[in-house]
């Protein structure tokens, strides 16, 4: 299946992927009132760019082949779609147990305060391709199969 | 502004920030390397600092909310149409430094330049003009001495040449990457010019800073330089790349060497130029075993002897008053090759004082080489590059009317992959990631998008070359090649004109 796969060779640590994944996720679908208004009702970007020195990656949810997300989950909010091999989340399903955020090896689900439930990756429902792969100015992010 | 000196406070851009669209996303403060913009915690927004600001546009393209405009400094000084701002704030930057004056890139002082005066012709009636998108056009382009005379002799499977042609460079556009060195600009930009060159069918020149171990496959596409430095040459480097360039001068810097300071020199950096890390590399003004002619040629020759005649060799000289006479003596020491490099040609680093008085308009000194080689019989034993200054495909046009067989392009190169000209590349912080070797910043250029973005350039020149060749009735650039009856002069006066060897619109 396709994957969003980082490149710390070429991530600038510049942190649009993010702005990016918050405007495709938000209810406006713009970039200014999804940081000023709709952040502060709990709406939060599904990547990270970690860094450490000069070296910078932008993770989230890796899509596992055997994810532990789903192991973990108690309520069946996080499931395998076997068709489409993602791994997908059901929100109305979550008790906000935080089990998926601890399972998780590369820490890619991050909570949504207000909801009490996660915030993960869906590879950008509904758009060919994803927000952040799109937005990124340095090519540091690609979407394909490997 | 507190804790500056007063001087200091006469800066030249002012940073606008929409503060209705501004979400403090701090992109600007991560993407600014001289810290212009910064997360105030006080305030607990982004702020900025006028002062810092260089002018290189790297926030404004990258904000994602547009909120910010960068301008020029609004505040004036007394009109003086002698003492202009430029020459007060170097006044200003001298009384706080003691030092010589530095800028990065060409001069961008206000003097002629000799491609807008003239203007290409065009095929009407009497001889049609030619779509290039229907019937074939020739930019392909060989670079090296070309015989006296050709012998053919007749042999059972055709006529064969009998004449031993000497070594030469394809190029399938009129154009080459000129020299830009591994340490002024990165690895990364290397590797891109290297891609695109081969991708391209043309040549790049590594300029004095060695060639990378890891660039030696795109041998065949590289020109290796040999400067006064002499950093990075040894024997595998001579063979690896299809010319050797001897390096006299450079335009934006004629009778001055070069310094890359230590901050740019990192493990790779060094390791290729055979210098330790963080040490300056200086390259002396002049090269210590060239004080004449005679010297040039025992250098050309010991460069022949080493790539057992294989490839041509070039010599670089800086456009400056005697430049036809030079060019005769460097024809006739044995280069293949001689490259003119105009006083707008780019550089890393150079005096400013230097870069914007120094050397001649390269459109003058190609026309007169050109004419003194040809005067002299000795046209076609090298081919003529001109360099410094080439804004678009017209410039390149222009040039080969004038004479030139090809033309080295580098700051619009460096343009098409972001450079916005600010001019500090001698900070080592270029925060568009060219001119800079750290890690933090030189990563900003993926060489796989520059190396696109660089065949785009050229190819893109290249189809307007090819259109305006048909236009003028012309089906190949050997057939422009010093042609000057398709160029005319407009605003020119008796001397410009006849230095260019060019009639005058109308006539």
């Amino acid at each position: 299946m396709r994957r969003v796969y980082p490149n710390k060779d070429f991530c600038i640590g510049c942190h649009i992927c993010e702005l990016a994944c918050l405007t495709a996720h938000s209810e406006s679908k713009d970039l200014i009132i999804a940081v000023r208004e709709e952040q502060a009702s709990g709406l939060r970007p599904c990547k990270a760019v970690y860094e450490k020195g000069p070296v910078c990656v932008s993770l989230s949810c890796r899509h596992c082949e055997n994810p532990t997300c789903v192991t973990a989950c108690i309520s069946g909010a996080l499931y395998k779609d076997e068709e489409t091999g993602k791994t997908k989340y059901d929100e109305s399903k979550c008790v906000g147990c935080w089990s998926c955020l601890m399972a998780c090896p590369f820490g890619a689900i991050r909570r949504n305060p207000s909801k009490g439930k996660i915030i993960k990756c869906d590879l950008c429902e509904g758009r060919d391709m994803p927000a952040c792969v799109q937005a990124c100015p340095n090519a540091a992010l690609s979407y394909e199969d490997r | 502004m507190l804790f500056k000196p007063i001087s200091q406070n006469f800066n030249d851009f002012v940073i606008d920030r929409d503060k209705e669209r501004c979400i403090n996303c701090e992109v600007c403060v991560r993407q600014c390397s001289y810290e212009a913009h910064f997360w105030d915690d006080a305030r607990q927004c982004v702020m900025h600092d006028n002062t810092k600001c260089v002018g290189c546009h790297r926030c404004e393209a990258l904000c994602p909310t547009g909120c910010l405009t960068i301008k020029k400094n609004p505040a004036d000084f007394r009109d003086n149409a002698l003492w202009t701002p430029t020459y007060m704030k170097h006044i200003y930057k001298q009384g706080d430094t003691g030092g010589i004056l530095l800028s990065g890139m060409g001069s961008p002082s206000a003097k002629p330049i000799y491609w807008d005066n003239l203007q290409l012709d065009a095929s009407q009636v009497t001889n049609p003009s030619i779509d290039p998108l229907r019937e074939p056009m020739e930019l392909r382009t060989y670079l090296g001495s070309k015989p006296d005379k050709v012998e053919v002799e007749e042999t059972p499977e055709g006529p064969r040449l009998k004449t031993k042609i000497g070594p030469q460079i394809k190029l399938e556009y009129p154009m080459m990457f000129s020299a830009m060195s591994f340490g002024s600009i990165n690895f990364n930009l290397h590797k891109a010019m290297a891609m695109a060159a081969t991708e391209l069918g043309i040549v790049y020149n590594t300029g004095e800073g060695g060639l990378h171990p890891t660039l030696y496959k795109y041998g065949a596409n590289t020109i290796v330089q040999v400067a006064s430095g002499r950093f990075g040459v040894h024997k595998d480097y001579l063979n690896a790349g299809a010319a050797i360039e001897i390096k006299v001068g450079q335009g934006a810097k004629p009778g001055i060497g070069g310094h890359l300071p230590g901050e740019k020199i990192d493990e790779e950096v060094s390791k290729t130029r055979m210098v330790p890390v963080g040490s300056d590399a200086i390259s002396p003004a002049p090269h210590h075993d060239i004080y004449s002619i005679e010297d040039l040629l025992q250098l050309i020759y010991a460069l022949k002897e080493a790539t057992e005649y294989r490839v041509p060799v070039s010599v670089k000289i800086a456009a400056v008053h005697n430049a036809p006479a030079i060019a005769s003596g460097i024809v006739r020491a044995g280069a293949d090759i001689v490259v003119l490099d105009g006083f707008r040609g780019g550089t890393g680093a150079a005096p400013t004082m230097i870069r914007d008085n120094v050397g001649i308009p390269v459109e003058l000194a190609l026309a007169q080489v050109d004419n003194r080689l040809r005067d002299e019989g000795i046209r076609n034993w090298a081919s003529l590059v001109v360099a410094g200054g080439t804004r678009c495909s017209a410039d390149v046009i222009k040039a080969i009317a004038l004479g030139a067989d090809a033309v080295y392009i580098a700051t619009s190169a460096l343009v098409a992959v972001g450079c916005t000209l600010c001019g500090r590349c001698y900070t080592g912080k270029c925060p568009w990631g060219i001119a800079t070797n750290e890690a933090r910043l030189k990563k900003r250029q993926n060489p796989e998008i520059a190396a696109k973005r660089l065949t785009n350039l050229v190819k893109a020149w290249g189809h307007e070359i090819q259109e305006m060749l048909g236009g003028m009735g012309l089906n190949s650039i050997e057939s422009l090649r010093g042609n000057r009856d398709k160029l005319r002069g407009i605003g020119l006066n008796e001397v410009e004109l006849d230095i260019l060897g060019v009639k005058h619109a109308g006539r």
